[in-house]
């Protein structure tokens, strides 16, 4: 099947637009500012590598496993080449140099002879260098065409179990820290009607600079993302769907330290979806902007190829800033994120910009308000799926009211024509989701679809009308913001705080030890390879 | 049920002494509750037999099953409501008090505002070989924990978080370096007492390196910890299991601020 003929497969664009009367000169102004602010970003991704795209390289070549402490063998691999050469020319070509001298061919055996402080790396020249950059280009190949096999593997088994009947999506989360527990429960889920599973991250792995091994049983408030836990939950969803009759698709996190690694895993573990926004690590976890702009770009070019659609993670801005107030930074950032996803590859419908229903329901017409804001990210991005995500900070302890708000949040949903939608749980901040928490959820999301899910046909906004003001209003600020990042830089405006309040100065955060520019012989055979096929 | 107890929840009695008092659905005194479970059975009469049996035993009878649903293959969820025979003798309510108010980041930030007039300066660390900044993280880092945001998120708190397997000088110099007004110390790791260890090991470098005056405050957590250790480990404050960052903060300023004289006598 052609790339190309699944566009607008996870799209809405129909029936949905044109009903805000926005400018479509004030649109793409938008667009050319985002543009003109995320570029210089795009020249820093393209002049500097970090610690975990060369990580990623490596086992795209073939590494696998870890040492007996768990330490996996790309790390090892990856810190013998730098303290012998530097990270700024690339392992590739040391390694695959290096692999030659040795006569081996198992890279898997070289990182453990490295660890073992037994093999030197040099950055080779010349016809070694030449050899070197074959091979190694053509073990990386080799790499992505296993992602590519996912991929088709993928679109036959949609073909033949079909997509879900009706939009938006619908995404459950499941969490228990133990791969074998959250099996069944996936599984569960999936009967009672979930279309996409996510599974939940282990608090902080996001901030370990190695992804762990194995399959894991223990996780704090999640369970570890690892390529095995990848492929056990894949297949019993690959079960479930035969079953059901319809593709239940998987989601993780590529975020972190190792973004690109976590791209590269579920590339290789045919992953469905993966949260990869481009500032959320900056901003919440205090990693170092260089290294996460770095790190996203390869991450995303390599979404791009598996054909795994991406989740943006503006609904987080909402959670520490006001929804009313700052409604704007969330378009912005939709804005930012659609510029490196089309600049690393990525279609529009792998684009599953985030939003969030977070204004406080006390707020006179705060309904009114929700529905014009989703309104303008569905018209903003008429192709993009966008993931629509449910009230949390206004979520008390008070069950009932709660249930009605994610009544609301769906009601939002289906009438503006959201692509995913993640399911709200009434014990929001009360608890992890019970079993009976999940199904009142789910109910709740039947009711409103069921009910009201031809809305959208019905519902456009009076001209001039309050939703339409709002939301052009939105979009006016949210072309102010672009201009006054375009007069400085947006690592500047990220440095002041202007998102999600936080300040993160490019000189700091974690992460930055890993980080280096090119040398003029930087080479990557993944990014050669993924940059010349999407061209 | 002794009749005086009743005699004292009875109606008309007034706000002023009415000590006993019982559930209220619509009626004063008619002991009316509304509760919702599931059991691990599928849906069938027995399912909900069941359930009243459960009702029962938690002292609800008469109960009225009024809902139930299975879900998935072998599991119920039950509404049921009832009339409880508990009575709930206000005088012998025991509560644990905080020992300091709970403020919304917002007051803390007004209070640091007004009354510190400079931002308060937090440093944080795993210290000894412990990698786990689980703890750590969920406290400082915006992302917070359970839907409540970390110190960084609080406008007028500048937090430092040094992440994990810190030594004890560095910390030491850090705090010196920060102009630390409280230090955060997480342990997870308990192997050997290691978390204890390590504690006193810290306070101890602390006491060595700074005057008594200059000290920031020190603080520790972890699950394992024992909240009333705080003299013998040398800290003060321990925070255990589910602490929130915005109990930290509230305690930061009642410690640092609005309390000092009292808390650093």
């Amino acid at each position: 099947m052609r790339r190309g003929s699944r566009r607008r497969r996870a799209g809405r664009g129909d029936g949905v637009t044109g009903k805000l009367d926005l400018d479509p000169a004030l649109v793409a102004r938008a667009r050319e500012l985002a543009r003109r602010a995320g570029q210089p970003v795009v020249d820093l991704a393209r002049s500097h590598t970090t610690v975990s795209v060369e990580r990623a390289v490596l086992r795209l070549a073939g590494v696998t496993g870890a040492d007996p402490d768990g330490i996996p063998w790309v790390n090892r691999l990856v810190d013998a080449v730098v303290a012998d050469v530097g990270l700024g020319h690339g392992v590739a070509a040391p390694v695959f140099d290096a692999l030659a001298r040795e006569q081996i061919s198992d890279v898997t055996l070289l990182a453990q002879k490295a660890a073992a402080g037994s093999v030197r790396f040099g950055q080779p020249t010349g016809r070694a260098a030449t050899a070197a950059r074959r091979a190694a280009r053509k073990a990386v190949a080799a790499g992505i065409r296993r992602i590519d096999r996912r991929r088709a593997e993928r679109e036959r088994l949609v073909k033949r179990y079909g997509d879900p009947r009706r939009r938006p999506w619908i995404y459950l989360i499941v969490a228990t820290g133990d791969i074998y527990e959250d099996i069944p429960q996936a599984q569960a889920a999936a009967r009672a009607g979930a279309d996409v599973i996510a599974v939940i991250r282990s608090t902080g792995q996001s901030l370990l600079d190695y992804v762990p091994e194995g399959a894991t049983r223990e996780g704090f408030a999640g369970t570890y993302a690892t390529q095995e836990n990848f492929r056990l939950m894949r297949a019993a969803l690959d079960v479930s769907s035969k079953e059901l009759g319809r593709y239940v698709r998987l989601t993780n996190y590529a975020s972190g330290l190792c973004m690109p690694e976590m791209a590269t895993l579920a590339g290789l573990e045919r992953l469905d979806m993966m949260l990869n926004d481009s500032m959320y690590g900056i901003l919440f976890r205090d990693i170092n902007p260089i290294r996460t702009f770095v790190d996203q770009r390869f991450s995303r070019q390599v979404h791009a190829r598996a054909g795994i659609i991406i989740n943006t993670g503006e609904d987080n801005y909402l959670t520490t800033a006001d929804a009313v107030e700052e409604a704007h930074t969330v378009t912005v950032s939709q804005l930012l994120n659609e510029y490196f996803a089309h600049e690393a590859g990525l279609a529009d419908w792998q684009l599953g910009l985030g939003h969030a229903f977070e204004i406080n329901p006390d707020l006179p017409e705060s309904f009114r308000l929700e529905l014009a804001h989703a309104l303008l990210a569905r018209e903003l991005f008429p192709d993009a799926p966008l993931k629509w995500m449910p009230p949390t900070k206004h979520m008390t302890g008070d069950v009932f009211r709660g249930n009605l708000l994610d009544g609301f949040f769906n009601l939002v949903g289906t009438m503006t024509g959201q692509g995913i939608l993640l399911v709200g749980m009434m014990t929001e901040a009360v608890v992890t989701p019970w079993l009976s928490d999940r199904d009142i959820a789910l109910q709740n999301v039947r009711y409103v679809l069921g009910a009201a899910g031809g809305l959208h046909e019905d519902f456009v906004p009076a001209p001039g009308g309050f939703i339409q003001q709002r939301a052009n209003r939105v979009l006016g600020e949210a072309v102010e913001l672009l201009e006054r990042i375009g007069e400085q830089s947006l690592l500047s405006a990220i440095a002041e705080g202007t998102f999600g309040i936080m300040k993160r100065p490019a000189d700091r955060g974690k992460g930055l030890d890993g980080v280096a520019r090119h040398e003029a012989d930087y080479y990557n055979p993944a990014t050669e390879i993924l940059e010349g096929d999407a061209a | 049920m002794s009749g005086v107890e009743v005699g004292a929840a009875a109606p008309g009695g007034g706000a002023a002494e009415k000590r006993i008092v019982r559930p209220y659905g619509d009626t004063t005194g008619d002991g009316m509750v509304q509760v919702s479970f599931t059991l691990p059975v599928p849906h069938d009469k027995r399912a909900e037999g069941a359930a009243v049996q459960l009702a029962n035993k938690m002292g609800i009878d008469p109960a009225m099953l009024v809902h139930a649903k299975q879900m998935g293959d072998g599991f119920t969820f039950f509404v049921v409501y009832g009339r409880v025979n508990h009575l709930v003798d206000l005088a012998a309510v025991q509560v644990v008090e905080r020992d300091f108010p709970l403020l919304s980041a917002k007051e803390v930030n007004a209070v640091v505002k007004q009354r510190l007039r400079r931002k308060l300066s937090v440093v944080g660390a795993c210290i000894g070989t412990d990698a786990h900044t689980v703890g750590i993280d969920a406290i400082l880092n915006v992302k917070g924990i359970a839907g409540e945001k970390g110190l960084e998120y609080y406008r007028e708190l500048t937090v430092t978080n040094l992440g994990a397997q810190v030594s004890v000088p560095e910390l030491v110099e850090a705090a010196r370096a920060a102009k630390a007004d409280a230090v955060l110390v997480s342990q997870v790791v308990t192997q050997r007492d290691a978390h204890l260890h390590n504690t006193r090991e810290m306070s101890a470098a602390f006491r060595e390196a700074m005057p008594a005056g200059k000290r920031p405050l020190l603080i520790v957590g972890g699950p394992r910890f024992d909240e009333t250790m705080t003299e013998e480990l040398g800290v003060d404050r321990i925070f255990g299991r589910g602490t929130t960052p915005g109990e930290v903060a509230s305690y930061l300023v009642h410690a640092l601020i609005t309390n000092r004289k009292a808390a650093r006598a």
